[in-house]
């Protein structure tokens, strides 16, 4: 189906599967339980996962394929949610004007930049990256402040001109007269599921997006990708340029970037200078590594990790701590809260640097290896050698032929 | 004339900054051919150093003085440290007020072991690994070591002051035959200045004038020769990080009275010398003490308002255009060797 | 005329002229070898044909045209392969993508971004490359990973590499290098196969005599950057100046 062998069928419906069913997977806990507060299924932080999987996919296309590590992809980010505030400014609170705005201009954006910095590699490149997004941080701060309206950010006012916004038109952000933030709340039995037209406008660019590289990862193109990472010498002795190849992966994933940004934009219409902080290039970074790079659902699965794990440890403190641990005795419960505590709440951050250690560490395939070794674990038991999939991890993707 | 001698002190401090630390940036990179996103984290360890003194010596203990009586007609708590118990109000108040010079004692063996630590348990690790991988253990390690920080010190800037001393103001201009409050420079970071100027002569010396320097400057050229020798080039390595641990926390030692410090300060100077490093030129330590002063004076010559009439932004961006030039056209730095990470 | 043409070059590192006033001519579907003790300059010309090196001055003609002061990948466009000292090959990818890598560099040149077609869908590309693989007998590997393969199967996977681009001219700096004899004798089955069943023209670079005297047709000797003499292999053997530059030194 969509010129995929059955395989990468099966996998894209799986992946199509649980996306659409993200707003109850995610909420397994009823209202009244105690444990309702790890529900993830509410829009905000659904949107979130599927926005920062976008991200993390495009980030994968230049970093997991070609070895070019990037340290400046917000920058792309920020100028997608400029772009898109700009569209709501002008024209209406319609998205997709600002949408494709959002991905031209990021695009345009990746070839500048790209073009300049991939006439170096290794680590001269994350410099040049990084110095870019540094570059646009700064001036979206000062000069450009007549365009990103500074530290205040940039936002719709009722006397911005709005060209095509009808007399009494939707005043938030919508598509075609659907707005983001209408929900349709379910409640089922004693669980209440909330389905967001936000969301679900994400999701299905999200999966889009997802297809696009997956076919890209399956293409003549992705193989000279991976050529590049692992022999560039070999390849222009070739008779291949790399140049352009890796131009053309940046300037794609720049324009994921730019779109996440504008979907960013779409959800919320606000866009600041903070999304293009080299933090931010380096939160990409770490959801891409720490899920798997160069793998197809690494990314998103560490998108999903992160913002799941930011959202939950955010919201636990002393007392949920000492309701967990109340079954011990009154010092070792203490005494486990305070070693717990400094790693949640405030402390997520904490816990990320730490994990984002041990996988670069031990586990350099990330969360996808894991899930590999855990297969290979359980079919060797269940008597079927070596049945293990490497299909979806290009580093030992045999498949090209099949 | 008095304008220009004026942006160039003031790019003194700045520029003194960024030539420790990418002094210590270079040093590691050349050595061990490791690129660490960690050091601006050594920075700002620093400079916790000098809040941490600061912390231990007004420790102090609560007495009431009846004598005196607060607002509400309370008999009046008087917090006492404990160091002025001891020493006497006269010299316990002048420890005090001297805490950040006395930082320095405290953090050379402080830095010096954590340079260790981080070498020995995991920087020598990734020496075979991909500079890439390198950049990743280490910037996750960064932000480990910042969340710590933010954990203990909170995530406001914490007011170091310099001793009583040194905070008033030069009035250099004078001295060179301007009119008086032309050019105003604080006396610290005049110290600031020399101080930079004393740890870079120090470590060139050592490098030059020791055996175990000009061991160090061979593995520099060429790493391989050096271990066929013989010589457990890996050891020392190990202090030549805790060498380059120590400068980079001295400079954030005496940063503190300069700009308060706070748990994300290494982050921000991270970037900024590793620009520096690149300009100066990947392993050469002359270019990143020069390329830290020259873009330090740089930086402050454009936030010049006369030059900002100009060309407005520039003070924000100069530093990075002028490394996207440099690695664009002369890739390997100011003063780098040539074929040294050229690609 | 021949089909590679090299003449009056010269090559400068700073103090050390590594190329003098180097003259060659490379027969169309001839192996010729250019042999010299460490240091002649043999692997600076080398480089000087295939755009890695620039040469100060001189012209380096193939087929006619000039190929001095292009990039590699053009060079390579032009039907010129090399094989290198330690074989460098995409040792991430596998054993048959290694191979298609090089047949849609001929097909579509140095670069198209073909992103949407998937590879498998691309079946002549993949036909020709598994034809080429089972002609270096390397058919029941076709998945594996390159890195995994021992240094002769890499060897002969980078051979497979150059040859499904069907050039016109092969350079190989010399490929049994670091080999032991047994595996030098594949290594000159294989070439000699190479040369017999395909129409190809072949420039080797070596050390080991007994190669260049099983293979080549012409010999061109090099010492400290300029050409001695070039002939055939009879009339190299017996060759006072050869005897007394290479092989005297060679044996001491």
């Amino acid at each position: 189906m969509a010129g995929l062998d059955a395989r990468d069928t099966r996998f894209l419906l799986i992946v199509v599967a649980l996306t659409l069913f993200t707003p109850i997977l995610l909420q397994p806990f009823p209202e009244s339980s105690s444990l309702a507060q790890f529900n993830a299924g509410y829009p905000d932080l659904m949107q979130r996962f599927a926005i920062f999987g976008i991200f993390a996919i495009g980030f994968n296309i230049l970093f997991g394929l070609t070895g070019y590590l990037s340290f400046g992809h917000a920058a792309f980010l920020g100028v997608g949610s400029y772009a898109t505030v700009w569209m709501f400014k002008l024209l209406s609170y319609n998205v997709l004007p600002g949408l494709i705005l959002a991905v031209i201009t990021s695009g345009l954006f990746a070839l500048l930049i790209g073009y300049i910095s991939l006439r170096r590699s290794g680590i001269y490149f994350s410099i040049l990256t990084l110095a870019f997004a540094q570059m646009s941080f700064n001036l979206a701060y000062s000069v450009l402040t007549p365009i990103t309206n500074g530290e205040t950010g940039l936002q719709v006012y009722t006397d911005d001109p709005q060209y095509l916004l009808a007399e009494g038109g939707l005043t938030t952000t919508h598509i075609f007269g659907l707005a983001m933030n209408k929900s349709l709340v379910a409640p089922v039995g004693g669980w209440e599921f909330t389905f967001n037209v936000g969301y679900y406008f994400c999701a299905v660019i999200a999966i889009a997006a997802f297809y696009l590289s997956l076919r890209i990862f399956r293409s003549p193109f992705g193989m000279m990708l991976r050529a590049v990472k692992s022999n560039q010498q070999r390849m222009s002795y070739t008779g291949l340029n790399t140049r352009p190849y890796t131009l053309a992966a940046f300037v794609i994933s720049g324009m994921y970037a730019g779109l996440a940004g504008g979907l960013m934009a779409s959800m919320d219409p606000l866009a600041g200078a903070e999304r293009m902080q080299w933090t931010a290039s380096g939160e990409v970074v770490l959801m891409t590594i720490l899920g798997g790079a160069g793998t197809l659902m690494g990314p998103v699965l560490g998108a999903g990790f992160i913002k799941y794990f930011e959202n939950i440890f955010s919201k636990i403190n002393d007392n949920v701590l000492h309701g967990w641990f109340a079954f011990l005795p009154d010092g070792l419960e203490d005494l486990l809260v305070t070693i717990v505590h400094p790693f949640v709440g405030k402390g997520w951050h904490l816990t990320l640097g730490l994990l984002f250690m041990l996988v670069v560490i031990f586990l350099p395939g990330g969360l996808v290896e894991v899930g590999q070794r855990l297969r290979r674990l359980f079919t060797r038991r269940g008597g079927t050698p070596d049945a293990a999939d490497p299909r979806h991890a290009p580093k030992s993707a045999p498949h090209v032929a099949e | 004339m008095d304008a220009i001698l004026l942006q160039i002190l003031n790019g003194l401090d700045k520029g003194s900054a960024y030539a420790l630390i990418a002094l210590g940036l270079t040093l590691i990179f050349g050595t061990l051919g490791v690129v660490n996103f960690a050091h601006g984290a050594l920075f700002m360890l620093g400079a916790f150093c000098a809040v941490t003194l600061q912390r231990i010596l007004t420790f102090s203990f609560e007495t009431v003085d009846d004598s005196r009586t607060d607002f509400l007609g309370n008999p009046l708590k008087v917090e006492t440290p404990y160091v002025e118990a001891w020493f006497g109000p006269q010299t316990g108040g002048a420890i005090i007020d001297w805490s950040v010079p006395l930082a320095i004692l405290f953090a050379i063996p402080v830095m010096i072991s954590i340079g260790f630590a981080m070498e020995r348990g995991l920087i020598r690790h990734f020496y075979k690994r991909p500079h890439a991988d390198q950049i990743l253990v280490t910037f996750g390690l960064a932000i480990v070591l910042q969340e710590i920080v933010k954990y203990f010190f909170g995530a406001n800037p914490i007011p170091t002051p310099a001793p009583e001393s040194f905070r008033g103001a030069l009035d250099f201009g004078i001295l060179l035959g301007f009119d008086p409050n032309v050019i105003i420079y604080p006396y610290w970071r005049l110290v600031y200045f020399l101080f930079a100027m004393t740890i870079i002569g120090g470590v060139f010396a050592f490098l030059r004038y020791t055996t175990f320097g000009m061991v160090v400057r061979a593995g520099m050229a060429d790493r391989e020769t050096v271990g066929l020798l013989g010589i457990d080039i890996d050891r020392r390595f190990t202090v030549m990080f805790g060498i380059a641990a120590a400068v980079a926390g001295l400079a954030g030692v005496m940063y503190t009275p300069i700009n308060a410090p706070n748990y994300h300060m290494g982050m921000d100077f991270l970037v900024l010398s590793f620009v520096v490093v690149v300009v100066g030129g990947m392993g050469s330590l002359p270019g990143a003490v020069l390329a830290g002063f020259l873009l330090g004076i740089l930086e402050s010559f454009a936030s010049m308002n006369e030059v900002k009439a100009i060309l407005p932004g520039i003070d924000q961006i100069i530093i990075y255009l002028v490394a996207i030039i440099i690695l664009l056209t002369r890739p390997r730095g100011l003063m780098g060797r040539r074929g040294v990470m050229e690609e | 005329m021949g089909i590679l043409e090299v003449r009056n070059v010269n090559k400068r590192f700073g103090g050390l002229q590594a190329l003098a006033d180097v003259n060659l001519s490379v027969q169309e579907n001839a192996v010729h070898a250019i042999i010299g003790p460490n240091g002649a300059g043999k692997s600076t010309l080398l480089n000087c044909l295939v755009g890695k090196l620039i040469p100060d001055t001189g012209t380096v003609m193939f087929d006619g045209q000039s190929v001095l002061g292009r990039k590699p990948h053009e060079i390579n466009q032009t039907g010129i392969s090399r094989v290198f000292q330690t074989p460098e090959i995409f040792g991430d990818l596998t054993v048959l993508e290694n191979v298609m890598i090089p047949c849609f560099a001929t097909r579509d040149g140095a670069f198209r971004l073909h992103a949407i077609r998937t590879v498998r869908a691309e079946q002549d590309i993949m036909e020709r490359a598994e034809r080429v693989l089972i002609d270096m007998s390397l058919q029941d590997r076709l998945r594996d990973h390159a890195a995994s393969l021992s240094r002769g199967d890499k060897r002969r996977l980078e051979m497979a590499m150059c040859l499904a681009q069907e050039p016109r001219l092969l350079l190989l700096d010399e490929p049994t290098a670091g080999m032991a004899r047994a595996d030098t004798n594949k290594t000159i089955d294989l070439l000699k196969e190479i040369r017999d069943t395909r129409n190809i023209t072949m420039a080797i670079i070596e050390h080991d005599m007994h190669v260049v005297f099983s293979l080549a047709e012409r010999i061109t000797v090099l010492a400290q950057g300029a050409p001695l003499v070039e002939d055939t292999p009879e009339n190299i053997k017996g060759h006072p100046k050869v005897q007394e530059a290479y092989l005297g030194q060679a044996h001491g």
